[in-house]
């Protein structure tokens, strides 16, 4: 008899989980790897960041000095993808480019998802006339009409990758706090956080470590696709002729310049394969980033 | 209700302080001030002084706010000294052009992304919702202006089956006059809005298909066309109405792409060349006046949801 009740252990009687509890970032990976067009997209991504970081270590070209003898040289063996109008080799200006690209598309991303979850945190959480107050802020930034806004800035700096990562971020942090403002106010009144003011904590540490804990899949979701449309509007830029400016160049730039030969002759490598870069990273970090939201969403996990 | 409608037309209020605060302190990040981007680097300092003074520059931020905004309330948008026209004469000229190109646009990508977005729906997982997937991240991910290139390189530059160049005409008129100038730059913008309507279509319809309502519609008998038709569709459809009005302003921004790569004589194009010609009336008035637009359309929307949905009560 005694020995029955001995061998009652703590899951038996539901105080502790049969198995170790995964934790989030182990069910979201779970669901994510089941995706695969997510596995397809992020494939993509290591393969286009080993292209532009290491692909110049391996195929070394000359992007800084311009080379005439090269005019727009068709593709052949010394040039693969053939060469710009500035005698640029185009497959390692590819990398080169994409180079800016991506990391004006990321640090766009971070800087303004950061900023815009912690602006978010805060007014949620401090609610009041201090949350309206700062909610008229994002207001007024959402009903700018951000490229118009964003083409005028670029006119008045001079674009380099900082000034562009600037530019950008600063109309897409609106979107993300009204996001993480909503998903705070749903959090705080939740009990483990009401729980910290009753022991004493600071708001500061409700917002750190039990909000924004809780909101870091909308947040992870939000900066993946903040990737995607960094790098389109970059390239929008890069377009307009307001984007990087030469030597240094972006895909968007790139395409630019070939623009100006579409209608010369069949110049297709100075147009397709910058379009074509830009159209499949984008593509791949907005696959990504479903996989993720349907990851993160709990509602849907059938688990 | 009234208190609602206080409450929310005195936010609008705030938020519009702040936009026109902004834009206006846009106009002062000019290197050197908005008189030396008009004038040149070669003025002189009298030149600068001379015109500083006499566009009241040279007072304190706040009387040029509150002159600049008295100007506004009464309709005028400035003047720009590179085209000598008035900023309103501008809009005038342009916006009835650049709200052509958007309605064809818009009617088209509705046109393909409400009956496919509800297909997806319904079919979900399907080969054809598959493949319509593929097609909307393409839209997603491709630059509005690369459509437009590639468009224009297939269709007028290789085969020559349309103008590559939008009509060049000053009147609405004569622009529907030459349909087939027309068709590149309307498809290329409607692909792109396209991928928009048909993703928020297929997630709205198959959020709409497990609401209780529809179970009750199947329990007395309806038929799946019914269902979908009816009471689905008519839902998702109130939805949809409701973005387009939030980001109709947006979408007349969004078509500057377009219209630089067709060269389309719209507010678009005339902004981006106000931009490389640093015309900051110009700048100013068309961007305060897209701003405002949207403020009011959230405005009027967020009403017109408390006055027709039952259900939101402030």
């Amino acid at each position: 008899m005694a020995d029955t009740v001995t061998t009652l252990s703590a899951t038996d009687l539901g105080l502790e989980s049969p198995a170790k509890p995964r934790g989030m970032f182990r069910r979201a990976w779970e669901v994510f790897a089941e995706n695969r067009l997510a596995l397809a997209g992020l494939s993509f991504v290591v393969f286009i960041l080993l292209f532009c970081f290491v692909g110049p270590l391996i195929y070394k070209t000359n992007q800084v000095n311009t080379d005439l003898s090269t005019y727009l040289c068709r593709p052949s063996g010394a040039h693969l993808l053939g060469c710009d109008d500035l005698g640029y080799d185009e497959l390692g200006r590819l990398m080169v480019g994409g180079q800016t690209s991506i990391e004006v598309g990321l640090a766009a991303a971070v800087v303004s998802v950061l900023f815009g979850t912690l602006y978010g945190a805060i007014a949620g959480f401090a609610g009041g006339w201090v949350d309206s107050l700062m909610m008229r802020v994002v207001d007024a930034g959402l009903a700018l009409p951000s490229i118009m806004v964003i083409i005028i800035l670029s006119v008045i700096l001079h674009p380099s990758p900082p000034v562009m990562i600037f530019v950008i971020a600063v109309f897409y942090w609106f979107g993300v706090a009204r996001l993480i403002r909503g998903e705070t106010l749903s959090l705080r009144t939740r009990e483990y956080v009401q729980a910290v003011r009753v022991i004493g904590g600071v708001p500061l540490r409700s917002v750190v470590r039990h909000v924004l804990p809780n909101a870091v899949g909308t947040i992870i979701v939000q900066a993946t696709f903040a990737v995607a449309d960094s790098i389109l509007t970059l390239s929008g830029l890069g377009f307009l002729g307001l984007g990087i400016q030469a030597p240094a160049t972006d895909w968007g730039s790139m395409l630019s310049s070939g623009l100006q030969y579409i209608q010369g002759g069949n110049y297709w490598w100075l147009i397709y394969p910058p379009g074509i870069a830009i159209i499949l990273t984008c593509i791949a970090f907005n696959f990504i980033g479903d996989a993720l939201r349907d990851a993160f969403e709990t509602r849907l996990q059938k688990r | 209700m009234v208190g609602f409608l206080i409450r929310r037309i005195g936010q609008s209020i705030i938020v519009l302080f702040f936009v026109t605060v902004f834009t206006l302190f846009l106009v002062h990040l000019f290197p050197g001030g908005p008189i030396r981007a008009l004038l040149g680097p070669r003025a002189t300092p009298f030149q600068l002084a001379y015109y500083n003074n006499l566009y009241g520059f040279n007072q304190p931020f706040y009387v040029q706010y509150i002159k600049w905004v008295g100007q506004l309330l009464q309709g005028n948008l400035g003047y720009s000294p590179k085209l000598n026209l008035t900023v309103a004469a501008e809009i005038s000229q342009d916006l009835p052009k650049t709200i052509v190109l958007v309605l064809l646009g818009l009617i088209v990508s509705l046109l393909f992304g409400i009956p496919l977005g509800v297909y997806q729906a319904v079919r979900r997982n399907s080969f054809g919702d598959y493949i319509l997937t593929g097609v909307s991240f393409l839209g997603y991910s491709t630059p509005t202006f690369f459509v437009g290139l590639l468009l224009v390189d297939w269709f007028a530059v290789d085969t020559h089956v349309f103008p590559a160049f939008a009509p060049q005409s000053n009147s609405v008129g004569s622009i529907l006059a030459d349909p087939r100038a027309l068709v590149l730059p309307v498809i290329s913008y409607a692909f792109v809005l396209y991928a928009l309507w048909s993703r928020y279509m297929r997630s709205s319809v198959m959020d709409n298909l497990v609401q209780d309502f529809v179970r009750t519609a199947r329990a007395k008998g309806a038929s799946e066309r019914r269902v979908v038709w009816v009471h689905v569709f008519r839902n998702s459809l109130v939805s949809i109405v409701t973005l387009l009005g939030l980001t109709l302003p947006s979408l007349v921004a969004g078509a500057i792409f377009i219209e630089v790569v067709f060269n389309y004589p719209g507010m678009g194009l005339a902004f981006y060349q106000g931009a490389l010609n640093v015309d900051y009336e110009t700048l100013l008035g068309f961007t305060i006046l897209a701003t405002v637009a949207t403020i009011l359309g959230n405005l009027i929307a967020d009403v017109g949801y408390a006055i027709l949905d039952p259900r939101v009560r402030y």
